[in-house]
């Protein structure tokens, strides 16, 4: 169905450790960092990259405008072509496929896509306050003002429409803080139970402390290469096989109750009764979803991927992504994480790196994070640069890149495949 | 010849707070005042003034939202006002112990989402007048206004409704 573009490869990335505060460097040097180790990975030198995409959420945490091309600037790429993508939480995942944009169009042979967030410079309230500013300030922002009381009514109503539990969200929180505990670059490596999620302070029911992830600062980089160069800088080049995006309204007030846009592997009798995808869903990520794997030719996700690496933002985000990303049936996610399904080692691990909650959440940076993370799991190098191969999924083929921005409001889904 | 060389800028009084010294860390204060308008949808929030609720009814797929929406989602028409019924039950909500910087003050606090007969949509407010082990979804709640209007969203919330 798709317009058939050029193949695009990733074939390098690099993260910072995402840490509270690093006020030791500036997001410049903390970009250099995840640049150079991208870099150095594969022997490339600045010469080699034709241009970059660069990606940070808010201008307020820094009071910073422009703040990408600054890092252009340090990093040596001017005068070459550069950007700043913005979009929400879906900020890295959607600049990521910007890079992929420049490749498949033919522009650039290699591009750069630079992802940093610097949020330790105002107070945790302060930072709710700024990414609160991104739900419609007239209408939504004066009554909340607050990003987990938004996601908490919409688990609430995930858990009336379907059964779902608390303790059910509270294992995703148990298996991302574990998995973390592999990754060297994680920030919130951690053994937990259901009960210390359940115990933790409750900050918008039913959504406790240990549901939610932790803002960071920190930086990811990911290099995207066309076929052509591809193979000849890099040993071991992941196609990126598909990108997808969506979008929903900005007030989660507005979101309509109409009928599940359904996968191949789906039948609309599934879903009789069903009303979607009101606040219990998102219908952004199913669409993304729906785009990236038509490109890939993915027609069964739940049997086809191998491994995903989701925006748990919230714990609660993640069991419902399970859904709308077709890993299972809607209604079905309660029971995927209580099975062990998305565990490392279950049928298809979700977030083996930890994810936002166990990894940190540097919101300009998590998607180029998270899509690095997969990238290394495509190449089988996760122990090279994890420092441990415990997160390696063993049969990892194909896998996909899941980001939220807002309630949903943007998401991008982007598939990658191993190729050798 | 106005140059000089003596020139030295003026002093001033105190100085910044340093939190840190390595790395220097200075402490920064920012502030501002906006002009805001509410365009298209100052009729809510006037209406919300004479204790009438207006969201939103396409004029021409008759589709009805709870909120103020100039233009349809679904066909690009142009809506009319439309008043909403001043009950409704709540479909879904959570109470909030913490919050952003400008709420800390008001926690902890119930945000509903309500729906309303006959509307296609759900409206999100604050819920008062109940402890949280009380709320529940399908609750039927009543629409209040505040009397000292603030000209924002908050001018309206929501009570149960008498047993
Ligand atoms: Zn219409």
């Amino acid at each position: 169905m798709s317009r058939k573009s050029s193949d695009v490869y990733m074939v390098s990335g690099g993260v910072t450790k995402f840490r509270k505060a690093d006020p030791s460097r500036d997001f410049r040097l903390r970009v250099k960092e995840a640049f150079d180790y991208a870099l150095n990975d594969i022997n490339l030198t600045v010469s080699d990259i034709d241009g970059s995409v660069s990606c940070y959420f808010s201008d307020h945490f820094m009071r910073q405008v422009m703040a990408g091309a600054m890092v252009q600037d340090y990093l040596g790429l001017n005068p070459k072509p550069s950007k700043r993508l913005e979009g929400g939480g879906a900020t890295g995942g959607l600049a990521l496929q910007s890079g992929y944009e420049e490749i498949a169009s033919g522009r650039m042979g290699v591009c750069a896509v630079l992802g940093f967030e610097t949020m330790s410079q105002v107070n945790t309230w302060k930072g709710n306050e700024f990414i609160a500013l991104a739900s419609d300030t007239d209408f939504d922002y004066p009554v909340g003002g607050f990003y987990t009381g938004y996601y908490a009514m919409m688990a609430r109503r995930h858990m009336y429409e379907f059964g779902t539990t608390v303790e059910q969200f509270a294992m995703v929180s148990v298996k991302n803080h574990a998995n973390a505990m592999h990754n060297r670059f994680a920030q919130s490596p951690m053994k937990l139970t259901v009960e210390d999620v359940r115990n933790s302070p409750m900050v918008s029911t039913p959504l406790t402390r240990l549901d939610i992830c932790n803002m960071s600062d920190g930086a990811a980089v990911a290099i995207l290469a066309s076929e052509e160069k591809a193979f000849e800088i890099c040993d071991h080049p992941v196609r990126i096989s598909g990108i997808g995006g969506g979008t929903d309204t900005m007030r989660l007030s507005d979101r309509p109750f109409g009928e599940v846009p359904l996968l191949p592997n789906e039948k609309k009798s599934d879903y009789s009764g069903l009303r979607y995808p009101g606040v219990h869903s998102f219908r952004a990520g199913r669409m993304a979803a729906i785009e990236a794997y038509n490109a890939a030719g993915i027609t069964d996700p739940s049997d086809e991927i191998d491994i995903v690496e989701a925006y748990d933002s919230y714990s609660s985000a993640e069991l419902q992504a399970y859904e709308d990303l077709g890993l299972c049936k809607y209604g079905e996610g309660g029971s995927f994480i209580e099975e062990g399904k998305a565990l490392l080692g279950g049928k298809i691990p979700v977030n083996p790196s930890g994810g936002l909650i166990g990894a940190g959440h540097a919101i300009g940076a998590t998607g180029v994070m998270q899509s690095v993370f997969l990238f290394w799991q495509l190449q089988h190098s996760i122990k090279k640069h994890f420092g441990s191969e415990k997160a390696q999924v063993s049969n990892a083929r194909k896998g996909i890149v899941h980001t939220h921005a807002g309630t949903g409001t943007y998401e991008a889904v982007t598939a990658m495949e191993a190729v050798r | 010849m106005t140059t000089n060389p003596k020139a030295r800028i003026e002093e001033i009084e105190g100085s910044r707070v340093v939190t840190n010294v390595d790395p220097l860390i200075v402490k920064e204060h920012y502030e501002i005042n906006y002009l805001h308008s509410y365009g298209q949808d100052s009729e809510f929030f006037r209406q919300l003034g004479k204790g009438k609720l207006m969201g939103s009814r396409c004029r021409k797929c008759e589709y009805v939202y709870a909120t103020p929406r100039g233009h349809c989602m679904f066909c690009g028409s142009e809506t009319q006002w439309h008043e909403l019924p001043l009950e409704g039950k709540i479909h879904t909500y959570t109470t909030c112990y913490s919050g952003s910087e400008s709420f800390l003050n008001e926690v902890p606090f119930h945000l509903v989402m309500v729906e309303f007969e006959g509307v296609n949509s759900l409206f999100m407010g604050r819920l008062i007048g109940a402890d949280e082990e009380d709320i529940e979804i399908g609750m039927k709640v009543k629409v209040k206004f505040r009397r000292n209007l603030q000209f924002s969203a908050t001018d309206v919330y929501f009570v149960p409704d008498a047993p």
